[in-house]
């Protein structure tokens, strides 16, 4: 029991493209709150990009290099946990295609021999925000919990591949209907608003493709997340941060509107309500209204 | 929309076989059980502000056999690969992945569009799409993160290999002054 518990918390840590370079404040807040919690995040410098970029052009070298990174974790007799929804997306779906064909995998295998590679199909993959809530679990975060965010309201956004497609999540929530974000921003002490786009895609699938279509996409949610009057945005993906966070001032500018609304990762939320100190939870990092959120977070806290 | 239904079609330039080809591409295999029903374009995010996208009308495209039209305009990459169209499909169409299908044939016919022509470059080059230098580490080290190494040689050989980075392509990249 005790040898599987310590398994259970241990991962390979799984970065991306996006979160080294452009969520650095993402990346920072998650090994500070998982260091708390003792979860052992292990770094692996030979993991490279996901995969998902190259899907639209060949599946089956998107599904190769999912297989050469599952590989890598392998090896180390670990499991892989994401911040990038979208590297979770890519590592679960060659995972389950695996699982349904054992002959692609092989063929898959025959190809990774080529960089002296082998997969056998072991490694799962889970999303750091469903990690702390499946294998923390809220009772024990609650624990941690020492400057209690009461009086806040946020605004939760899920983005698109934290649940779906369920299929290759093993369905471990309702796409329609999920709660997990919620119920971890409410233990935080803040209150999670309920708003139209809280299952909304935020556009960043198409930035490459068509800029103006994923900025009115993105536009929507800030909308929503406004009307309802949060103090900021909750998110735990670096794509969709682009879109809400990097991109609020030009969508602003273009449309005509004065968002001004923070944007901060949930692990940011959760180690603020643990007490972890502010400068190192990387909100200087934060681009859009930091200093007026902290101030509001001190306030509260002061209380 | 209401100006693309009055367009004409005309019978013979259809290829009643294209369903067939998408549905013996991965991720297109379940196409033929579409009955037109409009969940996904009534559930599209980017068909909610760009009326260009509209995956009932692509999937009816498909069915009709308008290969041409399909593999050449340039909406098939207007997806923005969310799933809620796939999650609430009453048929059970994978449209998500069947407009990766959709992509993938498009590219093997030569209609590939130019920003994953860059990214694939940049994939074989850096392993990753952004990459990771001094500047990159140093900002990281402010941070108390880890540096991270920029070794592309695994994934660059796992790209030629599948057919979708071409050598020549890595040596003029190599050539380039850095």
């Amino acid at each position: 029991m005790k040898a599987s518990e310590q398994k259970a918390l241990s991962y390979a840590l799984f970065l991306g493209c996006t979160v080294p370079v452009r969520g650095m404040n993402y990346e920072a807040s998650a090994r500070l709150v998982a260091e708390r919690l003792r979860i052992r995040l292990v770094d692996i410098e030979a993991f490279s990009c996901c995969g998902f970029p190259v899907q639209s052009v060949k599946k089956y070298s998107a599904l190769l290099l999912a297989a050469r990174n599952l590989s890598l974790a392998e090896q180390k007799d670990l499991d892989i946990c994401v911040l990038c929804s979208a590297c979770g997306v890519s590592l679960s779906e060659a995972n389950h295609a695996f699982r349904q064909n054992p002959d692609l995998l092989s063929q898959i295998n025959s190809d990774l021999q080529a960089v002296g590679r082998h997969y056998s199909g072991k490694t799962k993959v889970k999303h750091f925000v469903r990690l702390l809530y499946e294998d923390v679990g809220l009772k024990r975060l609650k624990e941690y919990i020492h400057q209690p965010l009461s009086g806040l309201v946020v605004a939760p956004f899920y983005g698109c591949h934290y649940l779906k497609p369920a299929e290759v999540h093993d369905h471990f929530e309702d796409p329609e209907n999920p709660t997990s974000l919620e119920e971890l921003i409410e233990i935080t002490g803040a209150q999670a608003l309920y708003h139209a786009n809280r299952l909304s895609c935020c556009g960043g699938g198409i930035l490459g493709i068509d800029e103006a279509t994923a900025q009115k996409i993105a536009k929507s949610t800030l909308d929503a997340a406004k009307a309802v009057g949060a103090d900021a945005l909750v998110l735990q993906c670096g794509t969709c941060d682009v879109m809400l966070e990097l991109s609020q001032r030009k969508i602003g500018k273009i449309f005509e509107v004065e968002y001004n609304l923070p944007v901060v990762y949930y692990p940011q939320l959760l180690g603020l309500a643990m007490g972890i100190p502010q400068e190192e939870l990387g909100f200087a990092l934060n681009r859009v209204g930091s200093q007026e959120f902290l101030h509001r977070v001190n306030s509260l806290v002061a209380r | 929309m209401s100006q693309r239904a009055r367009e004409k079609i005309d019978a013979d330039q259809l290829d009643p076989n294209f369903k067939f080809e998408v549905a013996k591409e991965r991720g297109g295999e379940l196409i033929v059980r579409c009955f037109a029903c409009g969940t996904c374009s009534a559930s599209c995010p980017v068909r909610q502000v760009n009326d260009r996208f509209n995956p009932r009308r692509i999937i009816h495209m498909v069915l009709l056999g308008l290969k041409e039209q399909v593999l050449t305009d340039d909406f098939v990459w207007l997806c923005a690969g969310c799933f809620s169209c796939q999650e609430r499909c009453p048929q059970g169409v994978k449209i998500g992945d069947l407009m990766t299908a959709l992509r993938n044939i498009a590219v093997r016919e030569g209609h590939i569009h130019p920003s994953f022509t860059a990214q694939i470059v940049l994939l074989g080059k850096a392993g990753r799409l952004m990459e990771i230098g001094d500047f990159e580490n140093k900002k990281r080290g402010r941070l108390g993160l880890p540096p991270m190494r920029q070794d592309a040689s695994e994934v660059c050989a796992l790209l030629e290999r599948s057919g979708i980075l071409s050598p020549d392509e890595r040596k003029n990249r190599d050539k380039e002054p850095k």
